[in-house]
């Protein structure tokens, strides 16, 4: 058991980069979460949006998933995908706790959120 | 793992409220949303099948309080009690900073409780966290039901059951009325906070 603690460097740094990375390209909300479900830095547009529990849902998803992966012989699944009528969300695993969640319309290709989650991943892992 | 935010001056909590089956989890968030004004909760979340009972987890976020110029969130969870959710419980608990464990008084689930305190050991281990470490207070519920003549089991024999090596705090409690609930909390919020601060200070030497 530990903490996390963001000082206000860091937190500019991650909002930037997820500005650089995925609202650049037009994903709505793109947000950092941890493992208990906290959100770590948000950007985007979320006035509606009720992000502290888009965030805990998130989290649970996630952990749901891997759960099930273990019980298919899978190590775990690092992305998770769903797609509604008009928005469509993107979880996946930046390192062993942090999820990096994206919230973005059918105007933005699958592949190109993909692309940028990947290489933003790589920069914060690299912080 | 708790977060502290020093650009929002927010230091965020993970208070997870565990027992077996319908022992009263929900009840307590229920309870303490419903007295709570507006402005110091959030929305509550709750994930549950048709019968009421828990299928994933309640949570209900409140800001009560500051420490240093941290203002505190407290991010409070329930697990589903029902055996059958084992791995719900376990995702739930990852990352907690504080437990509420609430046992039924009713004589009849005497084995439930203890098999449920064993289930939350097994778990902790899991995200290596010791029992004996993380912030735990007792809640035995349904002391009403003593009143009406149902067989419940004595303040003693909880005692004996659950807490006998553990030594934690202990409320008596009837949650649908209120009794004991914010006494829990007080508690729990306050070792948690307590809990993470001293880490803090720790860490930032
Ligand atoms: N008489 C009495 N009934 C209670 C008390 N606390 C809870 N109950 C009742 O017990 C039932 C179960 O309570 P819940 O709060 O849903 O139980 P839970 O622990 O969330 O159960 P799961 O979600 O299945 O794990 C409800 O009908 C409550 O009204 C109490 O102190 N006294
Ligand atoms: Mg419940």
């Amino acid at each position: 058991m530990g903490i996390r603690v963001l000082t206000p460097e860091k937190v500019s740094r991650l909002e930037k980069l997820l500005r650089n990375y995925l609202l650049s390209i037009g994903v709505n909300l793109a947000l950092l979460i941890d493992e208990a479900g906290n959100i770590l830095v948000s950007s985007g547009k979320n006035a509606d949006v009720d992000v502290t529990s888009l965030a805990a849902l998130a989290a649970a998803n996630f952990g749901a998933t891997n759960q099930i992966a273990r019980i298919l012989g899978e190590d775990d699944f690092s992305i998770l995908y769903h797609k509604g009528k008009k928005d469509n969300i993107h979880l996946s695993k930046i390192n062993d706790d942090i999820i990096l969640v994206t919230v973005f319309t059918d105007e933005v290709p699958l592949g190109l959120v993909r692309l940028k989650a990947n290489q933003l991943a790589k920069q914060i892992q690299e912080l | 793992m708790a977060l502290i935010d020093l650009k929002k001056k927010e230091i965020y909590c993970k208070i997870v409220y565990y027992g077996p089956g319908r022992s009263g989890k929900t009840t307590n968030l229920l309870y303490i949303y419903n007295s709570l004004p507006e402005k110091f909760r959030g929305k509550l979340l709750t994930i549950e099948t048709k019968g009421e009972r828990t299928l994933f987890f309640d949570l209900l976020p409140l800001s009560l309080g500051k420490i240093k110029d941290l203002d505190i969130r407290l991010q409070l969870y329930t697990v589903p009690g029902q055996s059958l959710y084992k791995y719900a419980r376990k995702i739930v608990l990852k990352g907690v900073d504080g437990i509420v464990f609430v046992a039924d008084s009713l004589r009849i689930r005497r084995e439930k409780n203890k098999e449920s305190l064993e289930d939350l050991k097994e778990h902790l281990l899991e995200w290596n966290i010791d029992i004996h470490e993380i912030p735990l207070v007792f809640q035995y519920n349904k002391r009403d039901l003593g009143e009406i003549g149902i067989p419940i089991l004595t303040i003693e024999e909880l005692q004996e059951d659950l807490n006998r090596e553990l030594k934690a705090p202990y409320f008596e409690a009837v949650a649908p009325k209120g009794i004991g609930v914010f006494e829990t909390l007080k508690t729990i919020s306050k070792m948690s906070i307590r809990y993470i601060v001293q880490k803090y200070l720790k860490y930032s030497d």
